[in-house]
């Protein structure tokens, strides 16, 4: 970066924007060629971000109706379930704690297996079958932390059992991760490919200019006076090729989701779309910067090696 | 001044274009270079630039050494030194005033001096009229003197002309030099490359004669000049 961050008179700055924008237009074929590629590449990240995001809310979701469930020693007192809570507090990983005590573990019993019907289970009233049945429900921040929480309950003295779901938990977290890793692939992917794309166009660009160059570097231009123009070049590419994408993205998705909540409503119960607003307030800045930095790396690099002024 | 310090420049080992060159050129004379092809003024021409490096020997410009300027001072060394060469190389999208106003903006000069020296600059070769003309609607004559303005637009102390009236007719080649000499008069240092000996004999200046890398002579119209 050193070079890039010295203080440029205002005539010269705009002097290396206009020549920048006339590199572009210079070379209208090849620039549209990386503007159009660049913008399916940041389309395609967008579509993809757009895609994991709202997986990813489904996903924790469901990750929070996850739980593990503590069960105390028998004849536990209500001073040991509630130093038993204490040492639960503790823990950064967990989000809630809800406590169940054997009455309301019976009645929620009677509920589901006797459909409510309170003649059956006045039966039971003198003698709790679930007696021994009051529990902690602990809900957790991430599920990936859940075998960790286990063994340190497991170690709490006043503890029972500890009752957990590994596969709820290794399968939400397994797919989180390869969600994580197909996307860091694709982004790579795709971040590969601009760069290429801006390094053939400026590579023209520098091609095309040969001789201005050679002229410039005798009247005594800097190498900075040089190189400005092109990284112009390739910071504009980058900058419309994440903008077009980005207007057509705002259009389709806040369209879709009109479009699924009126025909479909059936949907929405088990789908519902991050609201327009969250997606792009997120998507809008990631992918200029991701744009523009292509732009600026694909130039620079190309400058390095074939604008040796 | 100009000082060449037993100077010599080999592209491969064993063929030197320049070999052991020694020269004194005070400022504000007008030196002709003259040789065949391959007799070495190419390669003066690019040491004095410093587009290239000695192989051994000292270049010393206006008190600095060549040797010792690092190729970041390289830009600012070269705007000492205005140079024009037999093609013209001007840029052919821009027209006169802004291949002129071209070699200003390079230095980051501020818009408003632009302004004001472009045509002054203009007046001086004889084109103030021509201003708003692409190279390829002039002459080649005029192309010539679009160069010269673009090299002195920055008041360099040394012109540098390689071959300035090759690709021009008699009487352009004519009005080039008289142009040349102008400018010399006004104090800047001419050194010109040349084929055109019919000028050169005329002209009555000091003449280096250039062969197989080495200066057989230096004189100035029949009179010895120190070497």
């Amino acid at each position: 970066m050193n070079g890039w961050v010295k203080v440029m008179r205002i005539s010269t700055f705009f002097y290396t924007l206009k020549q920048g924008i006339k590199n572009i237009w210079r070379n209208k074929i090849f620039s549209l060629a990386s503007i159009a590629t660049m913008s399916a590449c940041i389309f395609l990240f967008g579509l993809f971000y757009a895609i994991v995001a709202n997986f990813q809310t489904i996903v924790k979701e469901v990750e929070s109706g996850v739980a593990v469930t503590v069960f105390f020693e028998r004849g536990a007192s209500p001073e040991v379930m509630e130093e038993v809570g204490a040492q639960i507090d503790k823990r950064t990983e967990v989000s809630k704690k809800v406590f169940v005590s054997a009455d309301e573990a019976w009645e929620e019993f009677g509920k589901v297996y006797f459909s409510g019907d309170q003649s059956l289970m006045e039966g039971f009233e003198a003698d709790n079958p679930l007696a021994e049945s009051a529990h902690y429900e602990i809900y957790m921040n991430d599920v990936s932390m859940q075998s960790t929480l286990v063994t340190y309950l497991q170690s709490i003295e006043g503890v029972r059992e500890v009752r957990s779901s590994d596969i709820a938990a290794n399968t939400l977290t397994d797919f989180n991760r390869l969600i994580g890793y197909v996307s860091a692939g694709i982004i790579l992917i795709l971040l590969c490919v601009a760069v290429f794309l801006i390094s053939n166009t400026v590579t023209t660009g520098i091609t095309v200019r040969r001789e201005e160059i050679a002229i410039m570097k005798l009247i005594g231009a800097t190498d900075y006076f040089v190189r400005s123009p092109f990284i112009v070049e390739g910071i504009l590419i980058g900058f419309i090729g994440s903008a077009i994408p980005l207007a057509l993205l705002y259009v389709m998705y806040s369209r879709l989701v009109v479009y699924v909540g009126d025909k479909f409503i059936w949907l929405s119960n088990m789908l519902r779309f991050l609201p327009v607003k969250e997606v792009f307030s997120t998507l809008v800045p990631v992918a200029l910067i991701l744009g523009v930095g292509i732009g600026f790396l694909g130039s620079r690099l190309t400058i390095r090696k074939h604008l040796k002024v | 001044m100009i000082i060449l310090e037993n100077v010599s420049k080999a592209y491969k080992a064993g063929i030197p274009a320049l070999n052991d060159v020694s020269l004194h050129i005070n400022t504000g004379e007008f030196v002709f270079i003259v040789g065949d092809s391959g007799s070495g003024k190419s390669t003066l021409i690019k040491l004095l630039l410093k587009e290239l490096d000695p192989t051994s020997g000292d270049i010393i410009i206006n008190g600095k050494s060549l040797n010792g300027i690092r190729r970041k001072q390289i830009p600012k060394f070269r705007r000492n030194i205005g140079v024009v060469f037999q093609d013209f190389r001007l840029l052919k999208d821009r027209n006169v005033y802004e291949n002129i106003a071209f070699a200003q903006r390079v230095i980051a000069t501020p818009t408003k001096k632009i302004k004001r020296r472009v045509p002054m600059m203009l007046s001086m070769v004889g084109l103030a009229a021509k201003y708003k003309s692409y190279p390829r609607q002039l002459s080649g004559g005029e192309q010539q003197r679009v160069a010269i303005a673009r090299a002195l637009v920055n008041e360099p102390k040394i012109l540098l002309a390689d071959e300035p009236t090759g690709n021009l007719d008699n009487h352009n080649a004519w009005d080039i030099m008289k142009l040349l000499d102008e400018i010399n008069q006004k104090g800047t240092t001419v050194l010109v490359v040349t084929h055109n000996l019919e000028i050169v004999k005329a002209m009555k200046k000091r003449v280096i004669t250039m062969k197989k890398g080495v200066v057989v002579s230096d004189e100035r119209m029949g009179e010895s000049h120190a070497d």
